[in-house]
């Protein structure tokens, strides 16, 4: 720990130095180097944690950088819009709204596309906005605006290099600190939750649509930022910075220095920037004529790292450094006030009903006219063969997968037509049958998710971590919870790294930090030694004794009969019986339905 | 391709020797030990998340990351490959069937036999006028696109769809799943009467009861390891298997 | 605009929509079989343009260069593959394909004047230079990521596509060239003049749909493709091989992408990065095809070219900007009619 601070605080040193040391060169190529990493590293945060990938960024850069070289060179403007000249500030200020309002309708256009329709999308109005630059009269065409102003900055001018270079530094400085902050915090868990987690972190209550325009609204406004800096240090715009290529090389930065790190972008950028100086100079003597060959070397590397090392260089640097960020977690469990927990429900309260429900998949129908009830205290198993439509029912209550005809009453409100994120503030919470966890994130963050509602701090304050009370408390909740369910020797784990019964017990951990009446879980017994399963049956027992509602879907029959107040039997998307255990058990159309072999 | 020597009764045709498969750092199978010898139907039952489907996944070569030996006929593969195992003879009918909906089920059987042609054997009309007359369902349906056929249909679209490549084992992943009580029947007494027409079979299923009547042997899968093994009939008979597969609490045996 | 130049528009509009359906069907069947969406399709458009452009005026193809490398570096890969897995007899046919064809080639071309063979023999010439290279580009960068998610096997596609514009540019240079007309004939229709080359054009496309429409419906290969479109695994249970259907489709798709070239080259001054264009707007007919139906793509691409026809007319300073905002509410409307569903990998 005391490593990484030191190698941090000689890295700030070594960067506040640098000018003082450096031939004029280098400290124009770091000058590049922070600019581009600016952008990188809001693509690091959109693609690498989000995994929303856009070839389009240099064209919010244009957006920046097309905005303060008009706004302050322009002779007439417009009354309204002549104040914004007067300050290259003021224009940063209105290129950020551009950008922001640009990016709002991209988003709202396109954030919504399926995996490979949204890249494809950046691309096309990545090209869009670049022909607009080159194509506009008041831009200046394909020659662009020349005699942009200097920066001053409280007073003093910054003019040359060396000035520009603390200015663009300090401004990717804090972007990175803003950038760690949110990561760390209960929207950042949300937005780490968006690659591959979505339907979960939906049922945990995140609105993942917003924490995607978030994402893309704040990697848009890093590179308005830069392209900004760089219209004021180079002091004319054209539109070829900002073509498509160069959103692609963008892109590059990210991956090659490590998509998922903060840092990466950095390393991205310097490793990019310093070999494209190189290339340039050294491939025109090699191949004897002048172009950008250093695409030919840039294509190939890039092609090479993701069969190689698809995680970027990043990870393999940090490997150098012994103490991992786990282990500074590791010294403590989190510690505060308890969350506010929902009113206790009364006695026997009718929590859920199904009515009618029936589910059909393009024709086939999955589930026909199911109904039932679960009340307080009471433990409901759903049983049935494989493919009897039990987990059918569980997405229709849970609103993961909406139900096609029927009613559903959640604590005597119809919810059949909610989705899964209003249905979890009601006060339900499930597990999955096929195990949805966020691997790479600690047990502690996994379950974390699942208190998501019972936070409310924004975006803002995450920037800034003026919501650490808060996410304590989140996070202590979320430690009680790995207690309960006894996973605490876990806690600082690797979710992904447990074994798969172990995970569905996370699960349940998860569900239950979510502060639910009613529970809903899908095969938690599967994949569970023995003792294990005893020790989930007490568990559930105990819930059930605190009054919580729990819906049971199990193939394991002895665990069910042991546990189950009623049991509700499934075949062919049909109820085809229901009562006590014992009931169940001499039911001639269950042995029927369960035991159907050859005569 | 080498002709295929006749195997004599007693041979072993798929010897799995400490099969362990992990997924990142879970492991999912643990040291199983396999046997399959000719013109037998072995199975595999067990709970759900046992790992039989992931077993059956890993022996025909889906699943890459493994440790130990599977050989067979006599091979031992340094790498097995799904191409390489159906050329050498394994078919796999899978868990959920994995058809070409929008493909006629004939096209579908056709492509059954596509490693046969590949290894300049033209023999697939034959072979399919022979999965019509076992499967006289399908015929009727020749022209219908796949997806439009109902669960039994599938089943035996599957079946017939792995047994157009001529295959010297067929491995069946719960070949009863999700069909009704009579479409069950319907698919054991076919597999049944595949065994006496002479195809080896390495049979996983859920349904315990109508497993052990058609196997000649069979292993007990929990939690990634061979809990039990033995005849099929010993199995049937033992105490513990009745009280944990067969039926709920051991009642009957239909 | 007056019907005689509505017409010439939509003349125009039909030939460059013809050769942008020819690549929406490529895009769609590489993305289908392979999951790669292959932004190098344009790269071949120039290829096929600029290889016959060369032969055309004597000079030796730079593609020729390309071919010997990209096949040594195969050949090297995949010897120490053999070597290491101890499956030494593939060895022989690793070599034929990536050391034999392409020096066979190169002695072909050094032989032979390119610049005086007749003109079909050129176009065979290019197609033999070209070709293989799809194969080859899936084998060095997509095969060992075949199984990678759809995004990786996006960026690797976007990497290739820079390499072959950088390459491109070194064999090629800065400057565009145009190929001779296949046919300096006329036809009149009614009040129309129509160039040989355009009813060439549309006759080609036409012929070239009808005989991959022959391949996927009635060949055992070509269902073979189809079924690894619909369904990897139980392909793969057919003993259909990835790799096979994925050099297959890359197969067709350099095809194509050369053809097309060679269809336009004689009615377009084709420049070392033009492909890259053509290809995107390949794309967007593509895209409204879902990157799934063929003829939906067709009719996108078709419909793409004839925007950008009357465009050129009334806004030619934002015929791009205006197609490349087309794709916007198609990508909008497709995300309203496809149902989504999470795909967690």
């Amino acid at each position: 720990m005391k490593r990484r601070y030191l190698i941090l605080v000689g890295f700030l040193v070594l960067i506040a130095l640098g000018p003082l040391i450096l031939p004029e060169f280098y400290v124009t190529l770091l000058n590049y180097i922070g600019l581009y990493a600016i952008v990188a590293l809001g693509l690091v945060l959109l693609t690498g944690v989000g995994g929303l990938t856009s070839f389009g960024q240099a064209a919010f850069v244009g957006l920046g950088a097309y905005s303060t070289a008009y706004l302050t060179t322009a002779s007439e403007l417009p009354v309204w819009m002549a104040p914004f000249g007067a300050s290259p500030w003021l224009a940063l200020l209105v290129g950020l709204a551009l950008t922001a309002m640009v990016a709002l309708l991209l988003g709202a256009l396109t954030l919504r596309l399926s995996g490979h329709y949204l890249p494809l999308g950046t691309i096309a109005w990545g090209i869009s906005i670049y022909f607009l630059f080159g194509n506009l009269e008041f831009l200046g065409g394909h020659t662009g605006i020349t005699g942009i102003p200097s920066l001053s900055v409280l007073g003093l001018e910054v003019r040359y290099g060396r000035e520009f270079y603390y200015l663009i530094w300090a401004m990717l400085l804090v972007a990175v600190w803003l950038t760690q902050n949110l990561l760390d915090s209960r929207e950042g868990r949300a937005i780490r939750a968006l690659k591959g987690g979505t339907l979960m972190a939906e049922a945990m209550g995140v609105d993942t649509a917003r924490s995607k325009t978030v994402i893309f609204l704040i990697a848009a406004l890093y590179a308005c930022l830069s392209g900004w800096l760089y219209a004021h240090l180079q002091r004319f715009v054209n539109p070829t910075p900002f073509g498509l290529h160069i959103g692609i090389e963008y892109l590059f930065m990210a991956v090659l220095g490590g998509a998922a790190h903060v840092w990466g972008a950095l390393l991205g950028a310097g490793v990019i920037t310093i070999l494209k100086q190189w290339l340039q100079d050294l491939l025109p003597k090699i191949f004897g004529s002048s172009g950008n060959f250093e695409v030919i070397v840039f294509g190939v590397m890039m092609v090479l790292m993701l069969q190689r090392a698809r995680d970027g260089l990043w990870p393999i640097l940090a490997k150098l450094i012994p103490d991992s960020a786990g282990d500074r977690e590791r010294s403590s469990v989190p510690h505060a006030d308890p969350l506010p927990k929902k009113p206790l429900l009364q006695a026997s309260e009718q929590l859920l009903e199904a009515k009618d429900v029936v589910k059909e998949f393009g024709g086939l129908v999955a589930s026909n006219n199911m109904s039932f009830s679960v009340r307080s205290g009471e433990v409901l198993a759903l049983i049935g063969p494989n493919g009897a439509g039990k987990s059918t029912m569980f997405n229709c209550i849970s609103g993961v997968d909406p139900a096609t005809s029927g009613k559903i009453f959640f604590r005597g409100e119809p919810v059949e037509k909610l989705n899964s994120r209003e249905i979890a503030r009601l006060g339900m919470s499930r597990t999955f049958q096929h195990v949805r966890l966020l691997p790479t994130m600690s047990v502690l963050e996994n379950v974390a998710i699942g208190a998501h509602l019972r936070g409310s701090r924004g975006v803002l304050s995450a920037l800034l971590h003026l919501e650490r009370a808060e996410e304590q408390r989140l996070k202590a909740e979320a430690a009680r919870q790995i207690e309960r369910v006894g996973l605490k020797e876990h806690m600082f784990d690797q979710a992904g790294s447990l074994p798969l019964g172990k995970q569905r017990i996370l699960e349940i951990a998860r569900a239950l930090a979510a502060d639910p009446v009613l529970l809903l879980l899908d095969e938690p017994a599967a994949g569970l030694r023995y003792l294990e399963k005893q020790a989930l049956a007490d568990l559930l027992r105990r819930l059930r004794a605190e009054g919580m509602g729990i819906l049971l879907v199990e193939h394991d029959v002895d665990f069910v009969m042991g546990l189950a107040d009623r049991v509700v039997v499934m075949e062919f998307g049909e109820k085809i019986a229901e009562g006590l255990p014992e009931q169940v058990r001499q039911d001639p159309a269950v042995l029927e339905a369960y035991l159907g072999g050859v005569e | 391709m080498s002709p295929k020597p006749m195997p004599t009764a007693t041979d072993g045709i798929l010897k799995v020797r400490d099969l362990s498969v992990s997924y990142g750092k879970v492991e999912a199978l643990h040291h199983v030990n396999i046997d399959v010898t000719v013109g037998q139907i072995v199975t595999v039952i067990g709970p759900n998340g046992a790992g039989k489907t992931t077993m059956l996944a890993s022996i025909i070569g889906l699943l890459p990351h493994q440790t130990g030996e599977i050989m067979f006929f006599g091979e031992t593969p340094v790498k097995i490959e799904v191409e390489r195992m159906v050329a050498l003879g394994m078919s796999l009918v899978p868990e959920n069937r994995e058809l070409f909906g929008e493909m006629s089920v004939e096209d579908n059987l056709l492509l059954g036999a596509f490693m046969r042609h590949r290894l300049g054997y033209r023999d697939e009309r034959e072979t399919m006028t022979h999965i019509y007359r076992i499967f006289p369902r399908l015929k009727e349906r020749q022209k219908q696109k796949a997806a439009t056929l109902s669960g039994g249909e599938r089943q035996m679209l599957a079946v017939g769809r792995a047994l157009m490549a001529k295959p010297r084992l067929l491995l069946l992943d719960e070949p009863s799943l999700g069909l009704a009580p009579l479409i069950v029947r319907e698919i054991f007494h076919i597999i049944a009467d595949l065994k006496k027409s002479g195809v080896s079979m390495l049979l996983v299923e859920q349904n315990a009861c109508a497993a052990l009547q058609v196997a000649d042997y069979a292993y007990v899968l929990e939690t990634g390891e061979v809990a039990m093994e033995g005849s099929a009939a010993e199995l049937a008979d033992d105490p513990r298997v009745i009280e944990s597969y067969l039926g709920l609490g051991g009642d009957v045996c239909l | 605009m007056d019907m005689q130049i509505a017409l010439l528009l939509g003349q125009d509009g039909i030939t460059n929509g013809a050769i942008y359906a020819l690549l929406a069907l490529a895009l769609v069947l590489v993305f289908a079989v392979t999951r790669v969406i292959f932004i190098p399709q344009g790269e071949f458009v120039t290829l096929g343009a600029l290889t016959l452009a060369n032969l055309q005026a004597g000079k030796t193809p730079g593609t020729i260069w390309l071919l010997l490398g990209a096949g040594a570096a195969i050949a090297v890969i995949d010897c120490t593959i053999s070597l290491r897995t101890g499956t030494i007899r593939r060895i022989p046919r690793i070599l034929l394909w990536s050391v034999a064809y392409p020096c066979g080639t190169a002695l072909l071309l050094f032989l032979v004047n390119p610049a005086e063979l007749p003109m079909l023999a050129q176009v065979v010439l290019s197609l033999m230079l070209i070709m293989p290279l799809g194969p080859m580009i899936y084998r060095l960068a997509f095969q060992p990521v075949a199984e990678a998610s759809v995004l990786v096997l996006l960026i690797v596609s976007v990497a290739v596509h820079l390499t072959l514009v950088g390459l491109g540019l070194l064999f090629f240079g800065a400057e565009g060239s145009r190929t001779l007309a296949f046919s300096d004939a006329t036809f009149k229709f009614g009040s129309i003049l129509m160039s040989g080359q355009t009813v060439l054009v549309l006759a080609s496309s036409a012929l070239l749909i009808a005989a991959l429409f022959w391949f996927f419906e009635r060949t055992l290969y070509g269902k073979a493709l189809r079924a690894t479109a619909i369904n990897r695994t139980g392909a793969r249970l057919m003993g259909i091989s990835t790799v096979m259907a994925g050099r297959l489709s890359f197969l067709l798709a350099a095809m194509i992408g050369a053809l097309s070239g060679i269809l336009i080259a004689p009615i377009a001054t084709i420049y070392y990065d033009t492909g890259f264009l053509i290809g995107l707007k390949g794309f967007v007919g593509a895209i409204v095809g879902g990157l799934a139906s063929y003829p939906v793509a067709a009719a996108g691409a078709l419909l793409v070219g004839l925007l950008e026809a009357y465009s050129s007319f009334w806004a030619s300073a934002f015929k791009e900007v205006l197609v490349f905002t087309l794709i916007i509410p198609v990508l909008m409307w497709r995300s309203l009619t496809t149902h989504h569903v999470e795909q967690d990998e």
